[in-house]
């Protein structure tokens, strides 16, 4: 059935929402199974799950007292594969195939909740029943991940069940200058890691006459450790479609193109379901609501190549060409996608797009900081407990992201820093936890938001390491186009493997500075711009590391193969030889020197054989080799 | 357009909106340090990064090929940041580059050297791994250096834009990227046209023409009667190599230097030239008369028959089967002259002087030769002579104007001499199809509706009250379409003159290099009037000719009389004529 | 070179003709092709550029650009092994030197027997399971290095 006036859909919304409601509270007489169908989740084996309650509630005769359903990442992915049970909203965690009899038998079936399988808060030891009080979620506000977790991806009627298209119907009775002001009142700037000004961007695509606009939806998502735009989209894709058509309204463009990179396979079939099942209804395609807008949604994938999330990388890539960034200006709201105004932007940004239209822009704007409205979502990884998708206010400090949400640093581990705005972002220590995260505060303090990659580390992570990788991960993903890029980071990746290697100078270390500030000033496009950024700010903070691999030939946390030695501590050695039968390269040969208390003499480790190939190691009984 | 103020340096400046701030630096008499443009001071790519300067409005350093100049723009090229900046731009480039300017061809006119001297780029402050390279000297016509490229682009573009299907790209990505060929093979693998437009827009050594001058070294410490002959072209560019204005006419220079430099004789191409009319024009006539494939093309541009042979196998036979001027001219040479001076061909060598790349690679092609031997045995480029003359110490300014040697193949007319840009070839044929078909001669000689540089010129002419519908293309690009027609059957035209390079061999592959930032007498606009200014020097000289037709050359008329007969004879398809290959594969 | 098949021919033709109506339709082209063949070698390219007037450099220039595109045929199995910075930090790169190790071959290689192929991913947006592994589309949660001769044979013991 078409949906072709305003009436109308209200009509179906109306009946969407109570057969939602009902469906989780239980009025409708029966119990909800709901199961993580996130990428985490499903590679942990949550659709055999969801096909062994099938099975079993048939086989429990209860089949038609259960609803079960698979919805997006619930974003606590190390705890995953998730079910919940409604009414009672009862977490399950870590559920395996084998647990979905007892799940059936004691909860479904008998109404008793199955403890074993409950989430333990680490700091209390408590067991949790419901999500919202474990601490995870507790400072969590969901906008961009609206309905994610919660609804059928798959499903138009229940994304209409949980306020799908209310945006768009009410961007349809506004002029477009009035949604753009409405935007622009939000204070919403771009999740993609710039921060412009959505509003903005919107208006000088508007004011841009042409017989052709688009919009384009940068759905890349290079950072490597965030995933949020990934949950987006196959948590609620309606909503980051309706968000393109309010942008499409607005500017005056008819068609949009989502560019998802193509290691996405789930979220990519979701929204092309999505699209389907919006162009069916009618709520994509000719005259949507009877009104005179009309859009159409395309899909193109990307190929494995991190520049093309760069806005104008994206548009040659779309245009087929090598994904190369272009000279800006002209910018993309002038001349973008085959010459024509394009506005470009993120997943998460236009999955707020909904909520500010249904909402109102000062509900969103009553969110956030001065300059940094309404929420942000951070994938939090690394070494920290909790390791998920969170969607904070932003504000929020870095503490409570780490602490409160993350639940601290696993192993009483010391922590070291966290690393925000991925390979173009820096590092923050200690000092700067209790900073309130938002764009222009990480800025000042030397790093940035970028896509909200949170990557923490701990007192076991080499800084010059993690200088290195990044390095080594821009290196292969230069476009190549510009020389001081092209060339300029290859030579920074060259130092800094010569640091790594022990090999390195305090010259060189000057000279990875002049470096660092030329492919900043110099490079055509932002990659090449922020490229030294984690090399900038872990100089910064932590120079004696720096120091320690060049002067002393160390690397304190141990990391650096190069600079790691094997040894056996003699007093601890039984002399047993079964390192010595492990070693590759017959390294460790027998000593003179017995140890008090021990029968057989003291084994040792040849530095200049040794490869540091750490079987010796792994194999001794009595921890007596040790790694420096 | 309307004017806008600037600030450079301090100092207000009106210039036109719409401008990059390079244009409009170079408008007010500053010339930026720049290497990927290649035009006033525009560039698509902005990729070298050494145009970089302060402008206010914008965050950071800006590159000035790219970035528009706004109302109210303070630029700053000279504060120490963009100074230092265009410094460590291009010492990064060199710390990726095979710095070994001595032995390099392009010395003298690369604009790698000329930056890293005005930018003042330190030796060797950044080292490191180099891009692994590629070293191609297959074809007889070009070598591509990997080790040289410094990525700018400029020869995709050229390639592109001049023939539509490019054969250059960018391969691979980072620093690993290179330009070459698909699949980083040998020209000598790919569809390349050798045409050497890409090599006369390359800023470096990356691209050279493949030098023969040992070769004659060789052949005059042989003792072999060496006798060079000069393309029309070459003449309205060979004082470019020598600091004279673009299109300054060298022709008498020219041939006071060949006879300085020991050849034993000194033609010009043009006597060439005028006996392909007189085959061409009647071969032309005979397809008409007798129902043979029309439209018939001509075919003195080897770049263009290599077009033809890899994309329109199927079409060779429109094409005209005369041999291009300097063959038949080297044919001749080893023939008729080697007779009449009793001097066995085998002791002739026979040396080219062309605007082009692409007929060192023609001379070796097996059909063009005379009884075993290859019609011509070495071509030279404008640029190569150039160098051989600066190696003899011989002060080219200075030269007295001399005249070609006169004697049997000595003499031209004008129609020869415009063989060298787009539509002479047509031009020149006209008017001695004119008179073929008329009885007498053209009454205004120049038939200008096939002049000027546009992609595809046509024109219709009565002639003995038969319509002759005619076309003029330049660029492969702008002959594509014209093929297509023909591959469909549904061409409108009889005769078609086709060249390879844009404008014709004036602007040649093996021309002088046109770079503005190393012409600063030049006018801005140099890129836009070169060509022109080259063509020009060909028609007036043309005009200066006592013969301006080339059935009235009195020597070609004496080599029909004495030795060939009839055009299109028996002798004359033996000597003056070639075959085509229809089934030349692309890719190896 | 080795001449394609007619029937190869054919359906990369009809490849080329599924996205006529696009406007640039080159990258979806090669990613139908490679996610066909599994690799789109110069010979293809060079229907592709004949077919779609695309020169065959261009083409090439794409195909090479773009790591998803490969000039080579790939294993039977693709073990990508994520290195994105999540699952860096919690020991991808031990995960993928036993790939390594193990297979005798670097990332980026194809073992002799066509069996498999490493490749090192950036991100996977698994990173809640880190370190992870993909093999064929098949996500490995939360890998680790004893797993990896387990995860091998279990492939291994699928071929015999
Ligand atoms: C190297 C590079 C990679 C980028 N990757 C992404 C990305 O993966 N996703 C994204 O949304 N924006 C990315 N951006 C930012 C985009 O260029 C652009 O600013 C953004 O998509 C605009 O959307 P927004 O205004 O909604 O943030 C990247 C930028 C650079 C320079
Ligand atoms: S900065 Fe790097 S990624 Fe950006 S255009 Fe230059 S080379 Fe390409
Ligand atoms: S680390 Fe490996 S090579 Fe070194 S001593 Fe131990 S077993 Fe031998
Ligand atoms: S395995 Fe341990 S105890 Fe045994 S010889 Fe080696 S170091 Fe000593
Ligand atoms: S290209 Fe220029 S800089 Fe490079 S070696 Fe040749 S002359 Fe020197
Ligand atoms: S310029 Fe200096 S270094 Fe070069 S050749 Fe002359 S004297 Fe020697
Ligand atoms: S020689 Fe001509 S056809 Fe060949 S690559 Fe250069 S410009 Fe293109
Ligand atoms: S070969 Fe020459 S023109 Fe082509 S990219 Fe390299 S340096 Fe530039
Ligand atoms: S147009 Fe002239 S210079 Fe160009 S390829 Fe043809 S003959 Fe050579
Ligand atoms: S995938 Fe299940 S919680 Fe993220
Ligand atoms: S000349 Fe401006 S970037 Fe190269
Ligand atoms: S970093 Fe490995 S999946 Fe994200």
């Amino acid at each position: 059935m078409k949906i072709t006036t305003s009436e109308q859909l209200d009509q179906v919304t109306h009946n969407c929402t109570e057969c939602f409601k009902n469906k989780l509270d239980g009025s409708d007489g029966k119990r909800a199974v709901v199961l993580c169908g996130g990428t985490g989740c499903l590679s942990s084996n949550s659709d055999a799950i969801t096909a062994k309650f099938r099975e079993l509630t048939e086989q429990y005769g209860i089949a038609d007292q259960v609803t079960i359903n698979q919805v997006g990442c619930f974003g606590f992915c190390s705890q995953g594969p998730f079910v919940k049970i409604f009414p009672e909203d009862t977490l399950y965690r870590l559920v395996k195939v084998e647990d979905v009899e007892e799940i059936v038998k004691t909860d479904l079936v008998e109404h008793n909740i199955v403890e074993r399988l409950l989430y333990v808060d680490p700091s209390s030891n408590e067991k949790v029943q419901k999500q919202d009080d474990i601490n995870f979620y507790k400072k969590q506000k969901r906008i961009a991940l609206h309905g994610c977790g919660l609804i059928n991806a798959e499903d138009i009627n229940e994304a209409m069940g949980y306020g799908a298209f209310k945006g768009i119907q009410k961007a349809l009775t506004m002029t477009p200058k009035e949604v753009i002001d409405e935007v622009l009142a939000s204070g919403l700037r771009g999740r993609g890691g710039a921060g412009f000004p959505t509003g903005r961007k919107w208006s000088f695509a508007y004011a841009n006459e042409a017989d052709q606009k688009y919009v384009v939806c940068n759905g890349d998502e290079g950072d490597p450790g965030a995933f949020m735009d990934r949950s987006i989209l196959e948590g609620n894709p309606f909503a980051v479609i309706e968000g393109m058509m309010i942008a499409g309204y607005a500017i005056g463009a008819s068609e949009g193109y989502f560019y998802v990179r193509a290691e996405y396979p789930i979220a990519v079939n979701r929204l092309q379901k999505a699209i389907d099942q919006m162009t069916e209804i009618g709520m994509l395609g000719d005259n949507i609501l009877g009104t005179d807008f009309s859009f159409r949604a395309n899909i193109r994938l990307g190929a494995g190549a991190f520049v093309c999330g760069e806005e104008t990388a994206l548009l040659n890539s779309i245009e087929g060409k090598r994904g190369m960034p272009r000279p800006r200006p002209p910018f993309p709201a002038v001349k973008g996608l085959w010459g024509k105004p394009t506005v470009v932007n993120n997943v998460e940004t236009l999955a707020c797009v909904p909520y500010i239209l249904r909402e109102g822009a000062a509900d969103f704007a009553s969110t956030g900081t001065e300059r940094s409205k309404g929420t942000k979502v951070f994938a939090l990884g690394g070494k920290v407990n909790n390791v998920g998708l969170v969607e904070v206010p932003m504000g929020t400090t870095l503490r409570e992201l780490i602490y409160d949400i993350g639940g601290g640093i696993p192993g009483n581990k010391k922590f070291k820093a966290i690393q925000t705005g991925g390979p173009s972002g820096g590092c923050l220590t200690e000092e700067y936890l209790d900073e309130p995260i938002d764009f222009d505060n990480l800025v000042a303090k030397g790093s940035m938001m970028g896509s909200g990659g949170a990557i923490v580390m701990d007192e076991d992570n080499c800084m010059v390491n993690i200088a290195k990788f990044y390095m080594e991960f821009i290196c292969d993903e230069s476009c190549g186009k510009c020389s001081p890029c092209r060339i300029g980071t290859k030579r920074m990746l060259e130092i800094l493997t010569k640091i790594t290697d022990g090999k390195g100078t305090m010259e060189d270390l000057d000279e990875l500075e002049e470096l660092s500030e030329a492919v900043k000033s110099n490079s055509l496009c932002a990659l090449g711009q922020t490229a030294s950024n984690p090399i900038v700010s872990t100089i910064t903070h932590f120079k004696d590391e720096y120091i320690a691999h060049i002067v002393e030939k160390r690397c304190p946390a141990g990391i650096c193969k190069n600079l790691m030695r094997y040894e056996i501590v003699k007093d601890n050695c039984f002399g047993c030889g079964l390192c010595k039968r492990q070693c590759p390269v017959d390294a460790i040969s027998v000593t003179d020197y017995t140890a008090p208390g021990k029968k057989k003499p003291a084994l040792k480790i040849d530095a200049d054989k040794c490869i540091k190939c750490g079987m010796c190691m792994a194999s001794c009984k009595f921890k007596a080799i040790v790694k420096k | 357009m309307s004017l806008i103020n600037i600030k450079i340096e301090g100092i207000p400046y009106q210039v036109e909106s719409g401008l990059t701030i390079l244009e409009a630096a170079r408008q007010c008499g500053y010339d930026i340090p720049s290497l990927c443009t290649f035009n006033h001071g525009q560039c698509s790519q902005g990729s070298c990064r050494v145009c970089l300067v302060e402008a206010t409005g914008a965050r950071g350093l800006v590159a000035s090929c790219v970035y528009p100049v706004a109302e109210g723009m303070e630029i700053r090229i000279s504060s120490p940041k963009a100074v230092k900046a265009r410094r460590t731009s291009v010492e990064l480039i060199l710390s990726n580059h095979n710095k070994n300017c001595q032995q390099c061809a392009k010395n003298g006119n690369c604009e790698l050297l000329h930056v890293a001297k005005l930018t003042g780029a330190r030796e060797n402050v950044f080292t490191g791994e180099k891009t692994p390279t590629t070293y191609d000297e297959v074809t007889p016509s070009i070598i591509r250096d990997t080790s040289k490229c410094i990525l700018c682009g400029r020869c995709v573009a050229r390639c592109q834009e001049a023939h539509g299907n490019g054969i250059l790209g960018f391969e691979n990505r980072g620093f690993s990227t290179i330009v070459a060929p698909a699949g980083n093979r040998s020209f000598a693998d790919s569809p390349c046209l050798l045409c050497g437009q890409c090599v006369s827009v390359c800023p470096t050594g990356a691209l050279m023409e493949k030098s023969e001058i040992t070769k004659i070294d060789e052949a005059m410490a042989a003792g072999k009667h060496v006798i060079v002959q000069t393309a029309p072209a070459v003449r309205a560019s060979l004082g470019e190599e020598f600091g004279m204005k673009v299109g300054t006419p060298v022709t008498g220079k020219m041939v006071a230097a060949l006879k300085r430099l020991g050849f034993d004789k000194v033609y010009d191409t043009n006597f060439g030239a005028d006996l392909t009319i007189m085959e061409e024009a009647n071969e032309l006539l005979a397809r008409i008369k007798n129902g043979g494939t029309l439209p018939m093309i001509t075919s003195c541009s080897p770049g263009w028959v290599n077009y033809a042979e890899y994309y329109y196998g199927d079409c060779v036979d429109h094409l005209s089967s005369c041999k291009s001027p300097h063959e038949m001219e080297g044919a001749i040479l080893k023939s008729y002259y080697a007779e009449k001076n009793g001097i066995d061909p085998k002791d002739i060598f026979v040396v080219s002087i062309m605007p082009c790349t692409a007929k060192k690679y023609e001379k070796e092609r097996p059909a063009l030769t005379t009884n075993g031997l290859k019609d011509v045995d070495v071509v030279l480029t404008t640029r190569e002579l150039g160098n051989l003359i600066k190696r003899s110490g011989i002060n080219f300014a200075k030269l007295p104007d001399e005249e070609f040697d006169q004697d049997l193949v000595g003499t031209y007319t004008g129609a020869g001499v415009i063989f060298g840009v787009t539509g002479g070839v047509m031009e020149a044929a006209l008017r001695t199809a004119y008179f073929a078909l008329e009885g007498k001669e053209y009454g205004p000689v120049n038939f200008t509706e096939v002049r000027g540089f546009d992609g595809v010129k046509e024109a219709t002419f009565v002639l003995a009250g038969k319509e002759l519908k005619i076309a003029v293309a330049h660029g492969m690009k702008n002959a594509k379409p014209i093929m297509d027609d023909i591959r469909a059957g549904k061409s409108p035209y009889t005769f078609i003159e086709i060249m390879c390079c844009p404008g014709g061999c004036i602007n040649g592959g093996g021309q002088s290099y046109v770079r503005p930032t190393l012409l600063p007498n030049e006018d801005l606009d140099i890129l836009d009037t070169y060509m022109a200014k080259r063509a020009a020097a060909l028609y007036s000289e043309d005009e200066r000719q006592t013969f301006r037709q080339s059935h009235n050359n009195p020597q070609i008329q004496q080599l029909y009389a004495e030795y060939l007969g009839e055009p299109n004879s028996h002798k004359a398809h033996e000597l003056l004529h070639t075959t085509y290959v229809s089934d030349r594969v692309r890719f190896k | 070179m080795q001449r394609l098949s007619e029937a190869a021919v054919k359906q990369i033709n009809e490849i080329c003709d599924r996205h006529a109506n696009d406007k640039t339709p080159l990258m979806m082209i090669l990613s139908d092709i490679q996610k066909e063949y599994g690799y789109v070698p110069v010979d293809v390219q060079e229907i592709v550029s004949a077919k779609t007037g695309i020169s065959v450099a261009e083409i090439y220039g794409v195909v090479t650009f773009y790591s998803f595109f490969s000039l080579k045929p790939k294993g039977k199995y693709i073990i990508g092994c994520c290195l994105g910075t999540a699952c860096y930090v919690k020991g991808a790169q031990q995960i993928i030197d036993k790939f390594s190790d193990e297979l005798g071959i670097a990332p980026g290689e194809t073992t002799e027997d066509g069996m498999f192929t490493i490749d090192a991913l950036r991100c996977i947006g698994a990173c809640g399971i880190a370190p992870a592994v993909t093999i064929n589309g098949t996500v490995y949660p939360k890998m680790e290095v004893s797993q990896v001769p387990t995860v091998i044979a279990e492939y291994r013991s699928k071929e015999a």
